[in-house]
């Protein structure tokens, strides 16, 4: 196997990692908020609020990521204007492309994933004891109060095992971003098949090790941590 | 909404329907502008006049560029299932077997290709097949990619049905004086799979939103990139992603409630015992039944493999 292009300026293998890395981690810290308020409004006395997240839950897992992606950039960002950086004077234009493919690119992750964290959530919520809930009724507290302060920190503490499966997937899915040109593992891998069509194993064996990299440790972490935290009942 | 959600709450009393009230109308009046300026905006580019729409109307636009999408993504997604099933089953009970030298590598693969995109093995296989194979087959790519990360998948589902069945099963087949492979074959496998049926069907919600993948660089023509060919044509890029988004929920939706329903008659025959494709976490607790579907209907894609 040649691994020559490995040390080609051309071919940024370090960057493209980075760049996955990056749009995993914006893309969980955003799915991670937006699953919670999705998960509260799932189980609010409000029935709009109940009606409008189921919807938007069952839409949105049941769409392709690739089609919510490929639509962020042709339907959100050309047709209805949604700009997500700002063109600096001087600067070369590419920055702005750049940023904003990135930027859209995790504002359609977050809008995906967040419901996998959601319904995980939810799941979540299923385990906490009835008497949790009416105990915490009986002594005062408001829905808000019951949900942030009895239910969700033990529903958390349950679901940290299936929030990893759902991040190491999001680790995965942060390919689809090659469809709308952000520099990540798989628009450089592409590339790369095009360009070194010869040492076709190498590049696989790269691009394989760098995911094994990134998912492996993580879902190792998160099985550790959901052991420890899991509440003893 | 079932009476047992309303365990987090209270009854709401006279203030209480004021304030729900009020976040209703509030509520309301984002929902309302957002839909306004979407609206407006795809007004304001043309997007939304009936001529747009016109095209759904003829027979071209379905007989030319949807249905056969559809066709396709249908076409992959069945055949990849179809023949990841068999091999994830054999390697679910290899993971399963007493020699190591057959469980450490079968254990290996697994994890392999669970760990590797999806899209990443699609780019590969096409390359594969066109360099060393000499011939360029963009189903061909999309399936082997899809068969080597959903046998791996598949494989943890066959694992866990045959690990969460009574001890007891395999205990009274050695006892009856069956062989390993009898017992697995005869007694363990047809249990495991009509447990695992739910989780199967689910799995092919993934698989069917998995084959849009090969629309972006290996040019499998399924249907969102026949729907983004058809676009330039009739230049009516909203309205075809607006058809396209409402074909997969459909069709995903359809799956979903079969698997529900499979979900819900399995449970029936088994007598209530908990179907081992839940999360661990969701195990027997009493606890808050948010709603009956969440524990059992939510498919297993969004606990496990999306």
């Amino acid at each position: 196997m040649d691994f020559s292009f490995l040390s080609d300026d051309r071919y940024n293998l370090l960057g493209a990692a980075w760049m996955t890395v990056q749009l995993t981690f914006w893309s969980a810290i955003g799915s991670l908020i937006l699953g919670t308020i999705l998960a509260a409004m799932r189980v609010a006395p409000v029935p709009l609020l109940r009606g409008f997240a189921t919807v938007y839950v069952n839409v949105m897992r049941n769409i392709p990521l690739t089609v919510v992606i490929i639509i962020m950039w042709q339907v959100l960002f050309s047709q209805l204007g949604l700009v997500l950086a700002t063109r600096e004077p001087g600067v070369n234009p590419q920055v702005y492309l750049d940023t904003n493919n990135f930027r859209l690119a995790v504002l359609g992750f977050i809008l995906y994933t967040a419901t996998f964290v959601c319904e995980s959530i939810r799941a979540g919520i299923n385990t906490v004891p009835v008497g949790q809930a009416e105990a915490a009724r009986a002594i005062g507290l408001k829905f808000t109060q019951v949900l942030s302060v009895i239910i969700l920190p033990q529903a958390f503490r349950a679901v940290i095992g299936p929030l990893g499966s759902v991040f190491i997937a999001l680790t995965k899915n942060t390919t689809i971003a090659a469809a709308i040109g952000v520099a990540e593992m798989a628009l450089l891998m592409n590339t790369l098949i095009e360009n070194e069509s010869d040492s076709l194993s190498a590049v696989f064996v790269s691009v394989a090790v760098v995911f094994l990299i990134l998912t492996l440790p993580v879902g190792l972490l998160f099985g550790w941590v959901s052991k420890k935290a899991a509440v003893k009942r | 909404m079932s009476d047992a959600t309303a365990v987090l709450y209270d009854y709401p009393g006279p203030k209480a329907k004021v304030r729900n009230n009020i976040i209703t109308v509030i509520f309301l009046l984002i929902l309302a502008y957002i839909l306004w300026y979407v609206y407006d905006t795809l007004e304001g580019k043309g997007q939304l006049t009936a001529a747009k729409w016109e095209p759904f109307l003829t027979g071209d636009m379905w007989t030319k560029a949807l249905l056969p999408g559809i066709w396709t993504t249908l076409k992959a997604a069945f055949i990849s299932v179809i023949i990841a099933l068999p091999i994830g089953a054999v390697f679910g009970i290899a993971r399963l077997s007493d020699q190591a030298w057959i469980r450490v590598p079968a254990g290996v693969v697994v994890e392999f290709f669970r760990a590797i995109p999806v899209l990443v093995l699609m780019i590969f296989a096409n390359a594969v097949f066109v360099t060393i194979f000499g011939f360029a087959s963009a189903l061909t790519a999309t399936v082997t990619a899809l068969v080597l990360y959903n046998m791996s998948v598949l494989a943890e589902v066959f694992r866990s049905g045959i690990l969460s069945l009574p001890k007891g099963q395999s205990e009274a087949a050695l006892a009856i004086g069956m062989s390993k492979g009898q017992m697995m074959s005869i007694i363990l496998l047809p249990q495991a799979i009509t447990a695992m049926l739910p989780a199967i069907v689910s799995q092919l919600v993934v698989i069917l939103k998995d084959t849009a993948l090969a629309g972006i660089f290996i040019g499998l023509e399924e249907l969102r990139r026949a729907g983004g060919a058809a676009a330039s044509s009739y230049k009516n890029l909203v309205p075809i992603y607006i058809v396209v988004a409402l074909i997969y929920i459909a069709m995903n939706l359809a799956l979903t409630s079969l698997a529900s329903v499979l979900e819900k008659r399995g449970r029936r025959r088994r007598g209530g015992r908990q179907t081992p494709m839940l999360i661990e976490t969701e195990a027997a607790v009493p606890g808050l039944a948010v709603d009956a579907t969440i524990a059992s209907a939510a498919p297993p894609e969004n606990k496990k493999h999306l």
